[in-house]
């Protein structure tokens, strides 16, 4: 199915199940253990040997010598896989250093083995029985001192790293209000619960991999070049998720080192990556350095708007943005961005929720925040007369529904805005200092080609099949809403299989494309069916309806199952999209709001209160929505107050690599969330008329919390994580 | 993880003995520090010698008035027993900021006192640690080193001691019972029980090799608010950047012990005398010899004012 014009009534707008605030369909699998993650294959993968990888301990270099003569030795092991043995290998499309490393070192904690044996603690074991030697060279580790090297990499996502609208550098020096700051972004790790794991075996040539990622075609093409076999050999299987965040969009070396074990065994391998290894093993986001200058009238138009972005990456691959975010969102006639980038020696950064958005939004809603403050005016007036329908650098493109306005109103009523003082460090409730914080957010939604099988068979049941991943989404559920509401059945009636090669090519859960993108696939696939039980009972697919198990027309009825009475009737369908993302801007927008009480004398914040009103199409299913609000408002929340991935400058690696260092938020952070939905679709968006919400809900959350601490303290930190140190300077004198 | 043998002790000297006949043996309670240390080979003892068989789990009046308690108690039950609550709250809410519930369950008052420390350095076993590998220097010194100490510290060491705990307990001027291999006990004041580390911080208590803590023994109760104030990055689950563990007397008088500040509970008496002068002047006695580092100077600063707080509430 082609997607090229906007979207007319169609079954889906009945909402008999879509849009229903049900239950995960696989909740119990989940909260019963039962679900099989991707190290738990136990029925299926017998006589399996447990690999564990070794990182390496420099960050740049070469090793000089592998002795695996002990580890060969110790008890129970079967094969050490290295580069020396491992054979030539391809490298992937979308990982930036080689999976395994040796002898050159690219990065800390790359694997350069992974030792195999009869039971994990044999494997453990023995690991520490190999000795590598190192030569260690000198690289570049700190995004300051590489600062000025940084280069313009020409394009990025979005567009080109240079753009200019008007004339920014003219309008900046004449506008009567200015501001021009500089704010730090600091490099965080997904830190998701499930590590990276993989179990592999081979039969003949053909490998499975039953494995946790996110996009289950990249995976596949990915590992099939890096192993030198043809993609149609491989085959990944992930149907359960813990996590991902776009730390498992991409192959990375658990993967490639169990099918390389396995193979060279000849017998079933699986490896989880210890959780010391994931954060320099595994990818990151890049930490940035964003200047931003806002320039304004005094009745707050703003009139000039610059924003350049410097950040770092190995191999000077890819930037992490914050222009991406600034672009497009508020108006101002004259406008410029940069973005330059710095090849640095640390682990590969790439996609972290809301990639360049996140950052973007940590920064920019701080400087509407010090820009409203400047004009004496209300930070959340401020951003509304700041708005805009069309794309500032495009006027002629208008953005398919821009609620932004609607989210700041609705937000400031629902939170009680008008209780926040105007005036910072004004408002106090016993020791502790209070304070209120707003921020817009902002995220786009892309669409992707997505593909789906549905089955229907002689007992009614409706059977999808497609390679869409569920990382703790909901992807199951909506899918099955989806499905239901287009066949006329009940939820229970609607079996959901997902993540198998295997299947039909999904567009797979990354960048807030999955839930519009697959369930728009699922309703392809679905018209196909309807037509052919229209055909098959006798109907006119326009006009039959298909509701309570049954097809209807002109007062005649068939129950669905007789349409597979004599064998099940299979359709498979992609949608594809037109050019209605070019047209039109697909966005999804929220406000933010955030109160917090910062103790008077040792600074410590406690959020007290969050909220997010939120416009983004079409709600599939209000719960799982919640849930991916509230998740991303609570990361939102770790960036602003904790989260940051410390550099040892001299060595090159990320020092607090486990969960008891690199903190994230714990219940006691995060007491009451409240996550508002505007009644909205979006007929240029899809079928579905949906769009994505697991990224918009962080974007702008960080920066209210950031407001908020202003609000209590006035002190104004531009460098996050906002910890208790950055703020004591600014405290109220101590008795 | 290394292969070990292991054995259940059935009293204490035996134990003890054990322990003393296998170099590198280790006590085992809860585990639930030991056996971290032990996955990373951080720890690669040969016999681990299993304590939970000792009877060592109550808590009981002393004849003097105080409390003794047994070394295989665990947190949450030493932090819920009632004469705790009543006389030696300081304690109790020291246990109850550390860790989860979880752990709580799980950790022994004798493991707690001998926990090491959580400097990401010393966890990682790539990198020089003189407390992990002797003479092979300090990664944290010059490294990241914002969580570490800044009192008490050498060149060979900026670790600190990650106890709640213990800090109430030093408040509290506590007693370490222990028993060695050859069966004689002796009893270990608090204030000598932890180490600074010199040029030896992998040792790190008074303990001799074998010699096995049976009891920690609380003097009799003084009084006075308790307090226990811990701040830390968030608001649960995390070690203390700075602690005050302060015991207040209505006349303005009390004790201070700090955590997170420096290798061990930090107290210093003669600081105390100043209280009724305010935090200010007793801070800058607590920490005259401070050697921060560019990282953690912050912690200065913020003893006093947690400090202040402490006192103020203290006040009323």
């Amino acid at each position: 199915m082609k997607f090229e014009t906007a979207a007319g009534e169609n079954p889906i707008d009945r909402q008999q199940v879509v849009g229903k605030g049900v239950d995960r369909i696989d909740g119990p699998l989940k909260t019963t253990g039962t679900a099989t993650y991707a190290y738990e294959w136990h029925e299926p993968v017998a006589n399996v040997a447990y690999g564990h990888v070794i990182g390496s301990a420099i960050a740049k270099g070469r090793i000089t010598s592998i002795d695996l003569t002990l580890a060969r030795r110790a008890p129970g092991v079967l094969t050490v896989v290295t580069a020396d043995n491992a054979g030539p290998l391809g490298k992937g499309e979308r990982n930036n250093a080689t999976l395994l490393g040796g002898p050159d070192i690219e990065h800390y904690h790359q694997a350069v083995a992974l030792v195999v044996a009869e039971s994990f603690e044999q494997a453990r074991a023995a690991a520490e029985l190999v000795r590598i030697t190192y030569e260690r060279v000198p690289g570049s580790f700190d995004l300051a001192a590489a600062k000025d090297t940084a280069k313009n990499p020409g394009k990025i996502t979005g567009g080109e790293a240079d753009t200019a609208v008007g004339d920014f550098a003219s309008a900046f020096a004449d506008a009567p209000l200015q501001l021009d700051a500089i704010y730090t972004t600091p490099d965080q790790s997904h830190a998701m619960m499930e590590p990276h794991a993989s179990i592999a075996a081979w039969e003949g040539n053909r490998l499975t991999l039953w494995t946790s990622n996110q996009m289950i075609e990249w995976g596949k093409q990915d590992l099939a070049k890096t192993l030198n076999i043809p993609a149609e050999n491989v085959r990944l299987i992930s149907p359960y998720i813990g996590g991902g965040f776009g730390g498992k969009l991409f192959l990375r070396a658990d993967a490639l080192l169990t099918a390389l074990a396995a193979r060279a065994i000849g017998r079933p391998v699986k490896t989880a990556l210890p959780r010391a290894l994931m954060i320099n093993n595994t990818t990151h986001r890049a930490a940035t350095i964003q200047r931003i200058r806002i320039g304004a009238d005094r009745d707050g138009k703003i009139v000039a708007i610059g924003h350049e972005n410097w950040s770092g990456d190995l191999n000077g691959d890819s930037p992490e943005s914050g222009v991406r975010y600034s672009r497009p969102l508020y108006a101002g006639a004259n406008r410029m961005s940069a973005t330059r980038l710095a090849s640095i020696d640390l682990p590969e950064a790439n996609a972290m929720r809301a990639p360049s958005d996140m950052p973007g939004s940590m920064t920019v809603e701080v400087a509407m925040d010090e820009m409203a403050e400047k004009l004496g005016m209300d930070p959340v007036e401020f951003r509304i007369i700041n708005d805009t329908q069309v794309l500032p650098e495009q006027p002629e493109r208008s953005y398919s529904q821009r609620q932004l306005n609607e989210c700041l109103i609705q937000g400031a009523q629902r939170f009680g805005w008008n209780r926040r003082a105007a005036t910072p460090a004004t408002r106090r409730e016993g020791v502790w200092l209070i304070g209120l914080g707003v921020a817009g957010g902002f995220r786009d939604s892309p669409v992707t080609t997505s593909a789906a099988r549905v089955r229907l068979d002689g007992n009614g049941m409706v059977t999808v099949e497609t390679d869409m991943t569920d990382i703790g989404t909901g992807s199951y559920t909506i899918i099955a809403q989806t499905a239901a509401e287009m066949m006329g059945v009940p939820l229970e009636q609607v079996e959901v299989r997902l993540g198998d090669s295997s299947f039909p090519v999904s567009t797979g859960s990354g960048g807030q494309w999955g839930a519009n993108s697959s369930t728009s696939g699922v309703y392809a696939a679905c018209v196909k069916l309807r037509r052919s039980v229209a055909q098959k009972l006798g109907f006119d697919a326009q006009q039959a309806v298909f509701e309570n198990g049954e097809v209807h027309q002109s007062g005649r009825r068939i129950a669905l199952r007789e349409a597979a009475a004599d064998g099940d009737i299979v359709e498979e369908d992609t949608i594809e999209f037109g050019d209605l993302d070019d047209r039109y801007k697909l966005s999804t927008f929220a406000s933010h709001f955030v109160e917090v009480a910062v103790h008077s004398a040792t600074a410590e914040v406690r959020i007290r209160r969050m909220l997010a009103v939120c416009a983004a199409g079409r709600i599939l299913n209000p719960k799982t929505a919640r849930s991916q609000v509230i998740g991303a408002m609570t990361m939102g929340a770790g960036a602003a107050l904790m989260e940051e991935l410390a550099v040892d400058t001299r060595y090159g690696f990320f020092v607090n690599h486990d969960l008891a260092t690199y903190e994230v938020p714990v219940h006691a952070d995060i007491p009451h969330q409240e996550v508002v939905f505007l009644d909205e679709t979006d007929p240029l968006s899809s079928p579905m008329k949906a769009k994505g919400v697991g990224e918009l809900g962080i974007c702008g959350v960080s920066a209210a919390v950031a407001n908020a601490i202003y609000n209590a303290t006035g002190v104004r930190v531009r460098d996050y994580p906002i910890t208790l140190d950055k703020l004591l300077g600014g405290m109220p004198q101590a008795v | 993880m290394k292969s070990f043998t292991y054995e259940r002790a059935e009293t204490p000297v035996e134990a003890a003995a054990s322990a003393a006949r296998s170099p590198g043996a280790r006590f085992i309670a809860g585990g639930t520090n030991l056996l971290d240390l032990m996955k990373l080979e951080i720890e690669t003892p040969m016999h681990l010698i299993d304590v939970n068989g000792l009877k060592l789990d109550k808590i009981e009046a002393t004849p003097d008035g105080g409390l003794r308690i047994g070394a295989l108690v665990s947190n949450t039950d030493l932090a819920a027993d009632a004469r705790v609550r009543q006389d030696y709250g300081v304690l109790s809410r020291a246990l109850l900021a550390g860790a989860s519930g979880q752990l709580r369950n799980k950790a022994s008052t004798a493991g707690n006192l001998l926990q090491r420390t959580r400097c990401p350095y010393f966890y990682d076993t790539n990198q020089p640690c003189n407390k992990r590998m002797p003479g092979s220097g300090c990664g944290a010194l010059e490294g990241f080193s914002r969580q570490l100490a800044v009192v008490g510290v050498s060149d060979a060491c900026i670790a600190t001691h990650p106890s709640d705990m213990a800090v109430a307990m030093r408040a509290l001027d506590a007693t370490v019972e222990t028993v060695r291999p050859d069966g004689e006990t002796r009893r270990i004041p608090i204030a000598d029980f932890h180490r600074l580390p010199g040029d030896t911080p992998h040792i790190e208590s008074a303990l001799m090799p074998g010699e096995l803590i049976t009891a920690v023994t609380l003097p009799k109760p003084i009084g006075g608010t308790h307090i226990y104030h811990k701040v830390r990055d968030r608001a649960s689950y995390a070690f203390a950047l700075v602690s005050v563990a302060a015991i207040v007397q209505p006349d303005g008088t009390g004790r201070v012990a700090l955590g997170g500040v420096a290798h061990k509970p930090w107290r210093v008496e003669s600081a105390e005398a100043q209280l009724p002068d305010g935090a200010r002047a007793v801070s800058e006695r607590l920490l005259a010899d401070a050697r921060p580092t560019h990282h953690n100077e912050f912690k200065l600063t913020l003893v006093q004012r947690t400090l202040a707080a402490v006192l103020a509430q203290a006040r009323g």
